[in-house]
C-alpha cells in the first residue's frame, strides 16, 4: 500500500482547515468540549496536544521500521503516554493554575483519538519531514478549533476575552455557555454555521458555472 | 453505606460522565443510532469500567507509591491488556455473550471514559468499595445517556430537519439539551 503523493505544503494545510481534526473529522471531541470554557484554557490545552502530537509523530516516524506490525498500536500508545506525562508535568510547573483547571483532561490526551489516528494514518508510513509537517498542521488545526470554541464560550458565558472585560459591568453573563451544555451547543452551532457556509459556496459555484436556462447543473463531485 | 450510595448516584446522574465530563463521546456519537446497540454498549461499558476500577485500585495501592510518574503509562497498559484478557476469557467461556458484545469490547479500550474513571478515582482518593460504586454509577450513567440519545434519534429519524443540521450538528445540539436537562440533578447533591 503505497501512500498517495502530496505536496509538502498540502500536508501542512490539510490539517489546519480542510480536514480540521475537530470541526470536520470530529476527532478529539472530549478535550474540545471539556476544557474550552475560557480562551486561556483552550490555548494551553491546544499547545499541550500540539506538543504531544508533534513529539509522538517524530518518534513514530523515526522508528517506524523497528515497530512490528502486530504491536504497533500499543507501541504508539506507549510513546504518546510518555509525551503526555512530560506535558502534564511541564504544565504543572509552568502554569499551575491552568493545570489545576484542566485537571485530569491533560492526562486524557493519551486517549485522544486524533493523535493515534495521525500516527496510524500518517507518521507510520511517511518520511520524517512529512510526518512533522502533518503533525504541525493537525496540531495547529486543533488549536484553532479549540480557540474558536473557547472564544465564543468565554465571551458569551463570562463577558470577557482572555480575561479582559468586553461589555462593562452591566453585562449579565450567559452562564450556561461556560457550563457543560454550552460545550455541546457551541460546537453544534459552529457546525451549523460551517455547513451553511459550505452549502452557500457550493450553490454559488453552481449558479456561476450554469447560468439560468442552460439546463440542470451536473452533480458536483464531493470535494 | 450512605456515602457509597451517594457516590453511585452522583456519578450516574449529577456528574454524568458523558453529559458533564464529556467522556466516552465516541460511542455516544457513534453507536447511539439504535436503542438495542446502545443498551449493549452500555452493558459492556459497565463491566469494563468495574474491572478498570479494580485494576486502578490495585495499581494505586501496591505499585504506584513507588513510582508515581508511571501512573498514566501503567494505567493505559494495564487497562488495555485487561480488556484483551477479558475478551479472550469471554470468548472461551460464553461465545454467545461474546457475539453479542461484538466489536464493542475491543473498542472500549480506547474509550476515554475508562481511563478517565481510573484517573478521577485516583485524584479523589477513593478506596476499593468507593471506587467500585463509582465505576458502577459511571457505567450506569453512560448507559442512561446512550439510551436516551438513541431513543431521541430513533424517534426523530423521519422528521424533516434542515439539510445543514443533518448529522453531527443535530446530535450535538440534542446532546446539549440533554446535558441542560441533567443539570437539573445538580440540586440533588445538597438535598441530603
Amino acid at each position: 500500500m503505497s501512500p498517495r503523493e502530496t505536496a509538502p505544503q498540502a500536508d501542512f494545510f490539510r490539517g489546519v482547515w480542510r480536514e480540521n481534526p475537530v470541526l470536520i473529522q470530529m476527532l478529539g471531541l472530549c478535550p474540545a468540549l471539556a476544557v474550552t470554557n475560557t480562551v486561556e484554557n483552550s490555548l494551553w490545552m491546544g499547545l499541550a496536544t500540539f506538543f504531544v502530537l508533534t513529539g509522538s509523530s517524530f518518534i513514530v516516524s523515526l522508528i517506524k521500521k523497528l515497530i512490528p506490525g502486530e504491536v504497533r498500536i500499543p507501541t504508539f500508545i506507549l510513546i504518546i503516554a510518555t509525551f503526555v506525562t512530560v506535558a502534564d508535568m511541564s504544565l504543572e510547573a509552568i502554569v499551575p493554575t491552568v493545570h489545576k483547571q484542566l485537571g485530569a483532561f491533560v492526562a486524557l490526551i493519551v486517549v485522544n483519538c486524533m493523535i493515534l489516528s495521525r500516527q496510524e494514518a500518517f507518521a507510520a508510513k511517511r518520511p520524517l519531514g512529512r510526518s512533522l509537517l502533518d503533525a504541525f498542521g493537525t496540531g495547529l488545526g486543533f488549536i484553532v478549533a479549540l480557540v474558536m470554541m473557547g472564544a465564543i464560550r468565554e465571551v458569551l458565558g463570562n463577558g470577557t476575552l482572555m480575561g479582559f472585560s468586553l461589555f462593562g459591568p452591566n453585562f449579565e453573563p450567559w452562564v450556561i455557555f461556560i457550563l457543560p451544555p454550552g460545550g455541546f451547543l457551541t460546537l453544534g452551532f459552529w457546525l451549523l454555521l460551517l455547513n451553511w457556509f459550505q452549502k452557500w459556496r457550493t450553490e454559488r459555484a453552481k449558479v456561476r458555472a450554469w447560468p439560468e436556462g442552460v439546463g440542470a447543473p451536473p452533480e458536483r463531485k464531493a470535494a | 453505606m450512605g456515602e457509597v450510595f451517594w457516590i453511585l448516584v452522583s456519578a450516574m446522574v449529577v456528574n454524568n460522565f458523558t453529559l458533564y465530563y464529556f467522556l466516552g463521546l465516541c460511542p455516544f456519537m457513534g453507536v447511539s443510532a439504535r436503542v438495542e446497540t446502545a443498551v449493549r454498549m452500555g452493558m459492556a461499558n459497565i463491566f469494563v469500567m468495574t474491572m478498570a476500577s479494580l485494576c486502578a485500585w490495585f495499581l494505586n495501592t501496591f505499585i504506584l507509591p513507588h513510582a508515581p510518574y508511571l501512573r498514566l503509562i501503567s494505567f493505559i497498559v494495564v487497562i488495555a491488556s485487561f480488556v484483551q484478557i477479558v475478551e479472550m476469557v469471554i470468548k472461551k467461556v460464553s461465545p454467545k455473550l461474546f457475539r453479542q458484545l461484538g466489536i464493542y469490547l475491543p473498542l472500549i479500550t480506547t474509550n476515554c471514559a475508562i481511563l478517565g474513571l481510573a484517573l478521577f478515582q485516583t485524584n479523589r482518593g477513593y478506596g476499593l468499595i468507593q471506587g467500585l460504586s463509582f465505576a458502577v454509577g459511571a457505567g450506569l450513567g453512560l448507559t442512561l445517556a446512550l439510551v436516551l440519545m438513541a431513543s431521541i434519534r430513533e424517534t426523530g429519524e423521519l422528521s424533516d430537519v434542515p439539510s445543514i443540521a443533518k448529522g453531527m450538528a443535530l446530535v450535538l445540539i440534542i446532546a446539549g439539551s440533554l446535558s441542560l436537562a441533567f443539570m437539573g440533578f445538580a440540586g440533588l447533591l445538597s438535598a441530603t
